[in-house]
């Protein structure tokens, strides 16, 4: 801090103890031996052992699993192909429409773009008999269209901050463009993908209403499990589910961090090396 | 693509100090073009517009004229719980006026009435909040030294990766009767009933504000961050004291942040349907809730779809702003 007033210092303090805590007491609780969530009753795992003889959540936790991984693989294609759409593209038919759409499920209210799901599933498949029934392929075409909109902002940024020069040597040396793009761009976009699907799955391992619309009597996510047991009261099993998740989640990032860190650094190495060799060529070149 | 003529005369250029074996073209452009390549070059941009385009067509724009459509249509028992529209072409003026019953209804309810002001209320309340306890969180972060500034605002993104619902629930266990708070107040001896926490509009202000303050935070990080510190420096060196350069200096510079973090917790926050469920009381009725159960426990399709528009109509305003705020940002980022 360039002046340590306490003031800032204890506000950072407050809020990082506002945003944590809450979890903290969640993976604290989870260890406990008593049913009684508040009452400390010595340390115990009984309750992850317990965890994984529940075949619903197992069953469930599958569902998720498979869903998000789709859903993330495909908005990171189609969120990837938007970003490229709206930085490189420069103005296309019906640009406007397109922007409204893509950045416009980033705040619409999940009960909304739920019900407008199913609304549309229900009237394809009276009209031309697909979806029949409602399941993985509904709930992975929702999340799709939420977490696309979510991948484009986070390619879009990188997209835009890229240095162009490196790709325009592609193509002087005579790539296409496509070729340009998937031996250059694409990798040097990677960082983005990368961070681009995870989010995606994070946010479809997530939601609850969304899914709670458009899923089928069959497909039961995740989310839907835990709410449906945490409306019944407070359970020290999902507090060891909860643990668990928060351990992945945290596992993932600062590993994905770290990757995409180091990454980043040899890329960097790369690129000014070349960029030093070619510089050399060119001055030898020119002599000659 | 603008940099179209910038690569060939570069290569004019270039091919003077080329040496004499090497192929004008490089070696890609020689090969004749496959059939699939062709088609590549021939309708490459077209397809990368028109998928994405085509999915954002189906999947986003074609729901909402159907939530439309369905909030005209009547209830009836059957599948689907709907009546059809198709009929207007018979006796089209009977059907209009029946049909525009859905929202007679709403205006005539006064609980849907209700729910929209109340819902309205808690989202601006929860911005509000949210903006206090952010703005000085993203301010600390963004003049901290820069080892820090990335462990801050890791530990600011990492909740956002973790289970929404699971971070709403791990607020039961705190402010229920037996739960943490009143446990350790009645140790203490402050109070001898419990408070009454859970199930409060304390209880969801708490809720809201707890899980969207990341997304207050990070746009007005994004601003402070950027912030020019020189600016500050002249106008204290021109003798303005701190509280008057923040309030004439950083909070109008730091307006998008402002404007971009108070959208992305208020509109949300207005159809938030898990939080009142879970945390709020019986009787603050949100208009997220109206819906799921107009939908899931009434099963009357069409007066949830007339609800859904209501609720877009009360959102259209803050949703352009925050479109408008986007694109200026994008436009900025992509130009410098």
């Amino acid at each position: 801090m360039q002046r340590r007033s306490p003031f800032l210092i204890a506000t950072l303090a407050f809020g990082f103890a506002f945003l944590y805590g809450p979890i903290l007491l969640l993976i604290l609780y989870s260890f406990n031996e008593s049913r009684l969530v508040t009452v400390w009753g010595g340390f115990s795992t009984k309750w992850y052992a317990e965890l994984f003889r529940d075949e619903q959540i197992l069953d469930a936790a599958l569902v998720s699993l498979r869903v998000g991984v789709f859903s993330a693989t495909i908005a990171t294609v189609l969120g990837t192909l938007s970003a490229l759409m709206m930085v490189r593209f420069g103005r296309f038919r019906g640009r406007l429409l397109f922007t409204g759409m893509i950045t416009a499920p980033l705040v619409m209210p999940e009960v909304i773009t739920g019900l407008s799901l199913l609304l549309l599933f229900v009237a394809l498949e009276t009209a031309i008999g697909w979806p029949a029934g409602r399941g993985v392929d509904t709930i992975t075409i929702a999340h799709t269209t939420f977490c696309m909109a979510y991948v484009t902002v986070v390619v879009r940024a990188r997209l835009a901050g890229l240095d162009r020069s490196v790709e325009e040597a592609a193509m002087d040396l005579g790539a296409r463009p496509l070729k340009a793009f998937l031996v250059i761009t694409l990798p040097m976009l990677m960082p983005a993908l990368v961070s681009g699907w995870l989010l995606g799955f994070t946010l479809s391992l997530d939601d609850l209403v969304i899914a709670s619309f458009v899923a089928g009597p069959s497909s039961t996510t995740l989310p839907m499990v835990v709410f449906s047991s945490v409306r019944l009261g407070i359970s020290p099993k999902i507090n060891a589910l909860a643990t668990l998740l928060v351990i992945l989640a945290t596992v993932t990032i600062l590993i994905a961090a770290w990757i995409l860190w180091r990454q980043e650094r040899e890329r960097d190495r790369a690129v000014s090396q070349a960029l030093a060799e070619d510089k050399g060529r060119h001055a030898t070149g020119r002599r000659a | 693509m603008t940099g179209a003529a910038g690569p060939e005369a570069r290569e004019q250029a270039e091919r003077t100090w080329a040496s004499p074996g090497a192929s004008p073209g490089g070696p890609d452009r020689d090969r004749p073009l496959t059939p699939i390549q062709r088609l590549v070059a021939r309708f490459g941009r077209g397809l990368v517009i028109a998928t994405p385009y085509g999915w954002l067509l189906l999947f986003f724009l074609l729901p909402f004229i159907i939530v439309l459509k369905i909030s005209f249509a009547e209830f009836r028992l059957g599948v689907p719980p709907y009546t059809p529209l198709v009929t207007w072409l018979e006796g089209g003026y009977l059907h209009l006026k029946l049909a525009l019953g859905n929202y007679l209804f709403l205006l005539d309810d006064p609980l849907y009435i209700t729910a929209y002001l109340t819902s309205l209320k808690v989202a601006l309340v929860s911005t509000v909040i949210a903006l206090l306890i952010g703005y000085p969180m993203a301010y600390a972060i963004a003049r901290s030294t820069p080892p820090w500034r990335s462990v801050f605002l890791l530990l600011v993104i990492l909740p956002f990766w973790t289970s929404f619902l699971i971070r709403v629930y791990a607020w039961i266990g705190i402010l229920k009767n037996n739960g943490l708070i009143n446990n350790a107040l009645m140790a203490l001896g402050v109070i001898d009933e419990p408070l009454p926490l859970l199930n409060t509009e304390v209880s969801l202000y708490v809720g809201i504000v707890y899980s969207y303050l990341p997304f207050m935070v990070l746009p007005l990080y994004a601003t402070l961050e950027k912030l020019d510190v020189s600016l500050l420096e002249a106008a204290a060196d021109l003798g303005s004291r701190p509280f008057k350069t923040f309030l004439t200096v950083t909070l109008p510079l730091s307006l998008p942040g402002i404007v971009a973090g108070s959208m992305l917790v208020f509109i949300p926050a207005v159809g938030e349907f898990v939080i009142p469920d879970l945390l709020g009381g019986a009787d603050t009725l949100m208009i997220g809730k109206v819906l799921w159960s107009e939908f899931f426990s009434n099963r009357d399709w069409p007066v949830a779809s007339a609800v859904a528009i209501a609720m877009l109509v009360f959102l259209v305003v803050p949703i352009v702003i925050f479109q408008h705020h986007q694109q200026q940002h994008a436009d900025r980022t992509e130009a410098g």
